[in-house]
């Protein structure tokens, strides 16, 4: 299928320059490279810049209220497990006012394919903090900087027990498209954190990876089954050293040839290690840099690409499945059976 | 006797609410009509014993039974507090509180059944009474016939070769009652047995033990020729012929919801959260997954409506259950509904509050947050059964209206309605009305909007899977053509008349509004009054047993509301009949404010109760008589 077959008569108003144009084509490129047509699949979204997505994509669409997106796909998909879903949402309308929502989801392992847009602030009502913006941020409604930790999206969603999950940056296409791809392929509620960039209240949120010249140095496209190798010369890898005291294990970089460098394995169930890699590179994402910040921030690339895909059963399956084994057994199937079992007498 | 009417009254642990539902539906076997009220305290089990523990049962049967009765004739009083709680009713708590006929939960000439094993000084202290002899105390009148039973140790008797521990022949003693109450109104032992046996079918050890008790509960009645003479209820129902059984609120709804699904070719979908005194529904269709039904216990009350929109979205009969604050939480997402266009069914199951109010309590006092509790213009359809039996027809009606109509449809019942059951004449899916979903017709493949309307201003339903019909949906203003978001001003006051006039012409597809006229042998008997062609009772909801007793008794017709949103086409031209237009409701005026609203030339006045409790028929006669 070609991409134009995703692609909706609504003329697309996201800014100039916002990240979400490019997500919106790598969408419109991996839902025709997945092959499902149109009508099969269903878009559903809250509120936000992002939760505009839906208009733009010409299939089922549906764009709802703020923070209800996970709970309408939950139900669009477990009522529906032959249907795609997809769930577009941003760092507010997922983390803050979604934020149970998007936890139970994942929890239940509902077989979602989640886009969330996280570009570290609110842009749709113009400019606020938002649960990613570090902490010391400054915005309309932290003039003085934030005062509150933020979420790191990875860490939460392991903690959830999520079964995928995803990284990519609005400006690498083959990424993004290879991420959203694999999300569709994962049986459960994949999430891919889709890091966007603000153009008019948060403008270069990213650059730290998204620069061209600095990008190959700072952060590190993860592959299934091969070696965690980056750096512009491939000339650096990572490892996992564990400290003998605490028996706290973190990454490290190494020199590519280095015998200690990790094989990538997106399919291990234990997340202890896809939590490492999830939190690579965060730490300037906790706390506003600046010459007070006590620590400087490691020197770890970001990691992109398919950082956990693990098999677990899904909720709409296991849902469905559940009628079907009681219905084979069941004495009655429809309403006059179920009222012939009644004890009941005749005036 | 014709009618009588039955409290069985026991800690929260005695199995009151088990006793008193085996001696309804006992009754309602043996051809008798019921109405029952379990009134049970919101603590799962407070202090054993205790004032606050109290757990009530009660039931009238008979014939022409609208109620559950305002007061017992008979009483079963397992302890000391049931017995101070029964005699003092709402002034429980007061000191130096004497049986006072208003207050007392049951009349004069009542019989009381008590355990008297279960006034020894320690029951007498926890119940907090201040004297060694509770009837002095509480002032039970003469004329009251205390039936004294030691019951404790009858049971213990009964289980003596059973093998059975201490403990575990106590939790019997409700049997022995139930027997002795069986004969006291002759009730057969066979069938009582076999009702005990469905009842513990999946706890077989118990049955032998329960049945030796019951039996012995029985015979003690009938050997010892207690000085109470048996009672013989003559009544035969006014039901029509048919199969009958006895069900309560929650359970019809969830089987009215069951049907409509399946005559509709719709999957049933429910989404919700647990809350009092609402969650019987999702326990009923959780175990529904025979008839196919899919229900989501949610994360939250707001999921559970949004995963029933989703399923409405894709395609199905969605459903979500609650209660008022459940409701409040909704809200938003009923406006979503609203505004997508969207079949809906939402059941409030109301209970006193506001807040967490009383949970195990009935009012009526959610009718204006379903009415208007959503942002913007925002109408949705607002039903209310009337019966524990109805509340099939009307969750069956609020899917045909919901599906017709492509639009949110709350159902009002309550605490009253949901736990309490009634004789439910059982319908065949083949006599029950038909319905149309709103489908999109297939000359609109490939020109589909979700904005476009049929002749009704009614607009087409299709979904994810139908090719040829891909659209966008929208919480957003809509353009009225194109379906497309729109901030265009006048289209959207074109969509808010829209959406208004879609829920107007439901009105053309609702029954009208019908008086009940009083029973022509009562009628007579009025004095004192306006004629009875002037004066009219109105209700809506679960008030309409109390209303018409009451009416019966005054000799005036009722007008009893179960569409409220639209309103019954007729109801200017019923209202404008009468001199006196009494609203009664357990609220401060909620429904008289709205009828104010939409019929302002007619002179309302109001009789409100806001205690936690149905009316009781004298108090509403009493009101009209002295005005």
């Amino acid at each position: 299928m070609e991409a134009s077959q995703f692609k909706s008569d609504q003329y697309v108003r996201f800014c100039p320059g916002c990240g979400d144009h490019a997500i919106c084509m790598a969408l419109q490129k991996a839902m025709a490279q997945i092959g499902i047509p149109p009508h099969q699949v269903a878009v559903i979204s809250g509120i936000g810049c992002s939760s505009r997505m839906p208009h733009y994509l010409n299939t089922y669409g549906f764009n709802t209220i703020h923070g209800r997106g996970g709970a309408i796909a939950t139900g669009v998909k477990t009522s529906h497990p032959e249907l795609t879903v997809w769930q577009m949402s941003g760092d507010g309308d997922c983390l803050a006012i979604g934020g149970n929502h998007f936890i139970h989801e994942i929890r239940r392992n509902v077989d979602l394919n989640v886009c969330m847009f996280n570009n570290r602030i609110y842009g749709l009502t113009k400019g606020q903090y938002s649960p990613t913006s570090a902490k010391g941020f400054v915005s309309k409604s932290s003039p003085f900087g934030t005062v509150e930790r933020p979420f790191i999206p990875g860490q939460l969603i392991l903690g959830a027990g999520g079964t995928f999950f995803a990284r990519t940056l609005d400006v690498d296409m083959p990424t993004t498209v290879d991420c959203l791809v694999a999300a569709q392929q994962h049986k459960g509620c994949s999430i891919v954190e889709c890091l966007v960039n603000c153009v008019i209240f948060n403008n270069g949120t990213h650059q730290w990876i998204a620069d061209r010249e600095q990008r190959a140095e700072h952060s590190i496209v993860l592959r299934h089954g091969e070696k965690m190798i980056f750096g512009a010369d491939k000339d650096k890898g990572l490892a996992v050293e564990i400290d003998p005291v605490t028996f706290v294990p973190k990454m490290i970089v190494v020199a590519a040839d280095d015998p200690r460098v990790l094989t990538h394995d997106a399919t291990q169930p234990d997340p202890t290690l896809h939590r490492l890699l999830a939190l690579m590179g965060q730490d300037r994402f906790i706390e506003v840099q600046n010459s007070d910040s006590q620590n400087a921030p490691d020197d770890l690339p970001v990691a992109l690409g398919v950082i956990r895909s693990v098999e677990a059963d899904t909720y709409d399956q296991a849902v469905s499945r559940q009628i079907a084994e009681v219905r084979t057994r069941a004495k009655a199937r429809n309403f006059d059976e179920l009222v012939e079992s009644l004890e009941s007498w005749t005036l | 006797m014709k009618n009588i009417v039955v409290r069985f009254c026991g800690d929260s642990g005695d199995g009151m609410q088990l006793t008193g539902s085996l001696f309804s539906s006992l009754s309602a076997i043996l051809g008798h009509e019921i109405s029952t009220l379990p009134d049970f305290p919101a603590e799962i089990r407070a202090p054993q014993g205790t004032l606050g523990g109290v757990s009530g049962f009660q039931v009238e049967l008979g014939s022409e039974v609208y109620t559950p009765g305002d007061k017992a004739d008979v009483i079963v009083a397992m302890n000391a507090a049931a017995l101070k709680v029964c005699t003092l009713g709402s002034h429980f708590n007061h000191p130096q509180a004497h049986f006072d006929e208003q207050f007392a939960l049951y009349h004069r000439h009542a019989v009381v059944i008590v355990d008297t094993d279960s006034l020894t000084a320690k029951d007498l202290e926890k119940a907090q009474y201040h004297t060694d002899n509770p009837f002095v105390e509480l002032g039970i009148p003469e004329s009251v016939q205390i039936v004294p039973v030691a019951l404790t140790t009858l049971t213990k008797e009964a289980l003596k070769d059973s093998g059975m521990d201490n403990k575990s022949m106590l939790k019997s003693r409700n049997m022995f009652a139930l027997g002795l109450v069986c004969w006291l109104f002759d009730e057969p032992m066979d069938k009582a047995i076999r009702l005990l046996e469905e009842k513990f079918v999946k706890k077989p050890a118990l049955i032998a033990p329960n049945t030796k008790v019951l039996v012995d509960g029985y015979n003690y009645g009938q050997n010892l020729a207690l000085n109470i003479t048996q009672i013989h209820l003559d009544s035969r129902p006014n039901e029509a012929h048919g199969r009958y059984t006895s069900i309560a609120g929650n359970k019809a709804t969830a089987w009215g919801l069951i049907a409509a699904a399946e005559k509709a070719g719709k999957h049933l979908f429910l989404g919700s959260y647990p809350i009092t005194p609402a969650t019987d529904i999702l326990h009923e269709l959780a175990a529904r997954k025979d008839m196919n039904v899919m229900a989501v216990q949610a994360e939250d009350e707001i999921a559970g409506v949004c995963t029933a929109i989703g399923a409405a979205f894709a395609g199905d009969l969605a459903c979500t259950t609650t209660s008022g604050p459940g409701l409040s939480l909704k809200s938003e997402a009923i406006g979503l509904a609203v505004m997508a266009e969207l079949p809906l069914v939402i059941v409030d199951v109301q209970r006193g509050g506001p807040s967490t109010g009383l949970p195990t309590k009935t009012e009526q006092t959610d009718l204006l947050q379903a009415m208007y509790g959503r942002n913007g213009e925002c109408p949705a359809v607002v039903l209310a059964a009337s019966s524990s039996a109805n509340c099939f027809d009307f969750a069956y009606e609020a899917c045909r209206i919901a599906l017709e109509n492509m639009t949110p449809v709350i159902l009002l019942t309550d605490t009253y309605l949901a736990n309490g059951t009634a004789l439910w004449r059982i319908p065949k899916l083949a006599d029950l009305p038909e319905i149309h979903p709103q489908s999109v017709p297939e000359e609109l493949r490939g020109k589909y909007n979700p904005a476009l309307r049929d002749e009704r201003g009614v607009r087409y339903w299709a979904f994810p899977g139908m090719e040829g019909y891909e659209h966008r949906n929208i919480g957003l203003e809509r353009d009225a053509q194109r379906g497309t978001i729109s901030t265009n001003p006048e289209n959207h006051e074109i969509m808010v008349r829209a959406r208004q006039q879609k829920i107007a012409q439901i009105a053309d597809r609702i029954p009208e509004l019908k008086v009940i006229h009083p029973t022509a042998e009562r009628s007579d008997s009025v004095s004192g009054l306006t004629s009875n062609s002037e004066t009219v009772l109105v209700g809506w909801g679960s008030t309409e047993g109390h209303l018409h007793a009451a009416a019966n008794e005054l000799g005036c017709d009722l007008a009893q509301f179960n569409y409220i949103c639209p309103l019954p086409k007729n109801t200017h031209e019923v209202l404008s009949r009468y001199r006196r237009i009494i609203v009664c409701e357990l609220n401060t005026g909620q429904f008289a404010a709205y009828l104010r609203s939409q019929v302002p030339d007619v002179k309302i006045e109001q009789y409100n109760e806001i205690q936690g409790q149905p009316f009781a028929v004298e108090r509403i006669v009493n009101f009209v008589k002295s005005k």
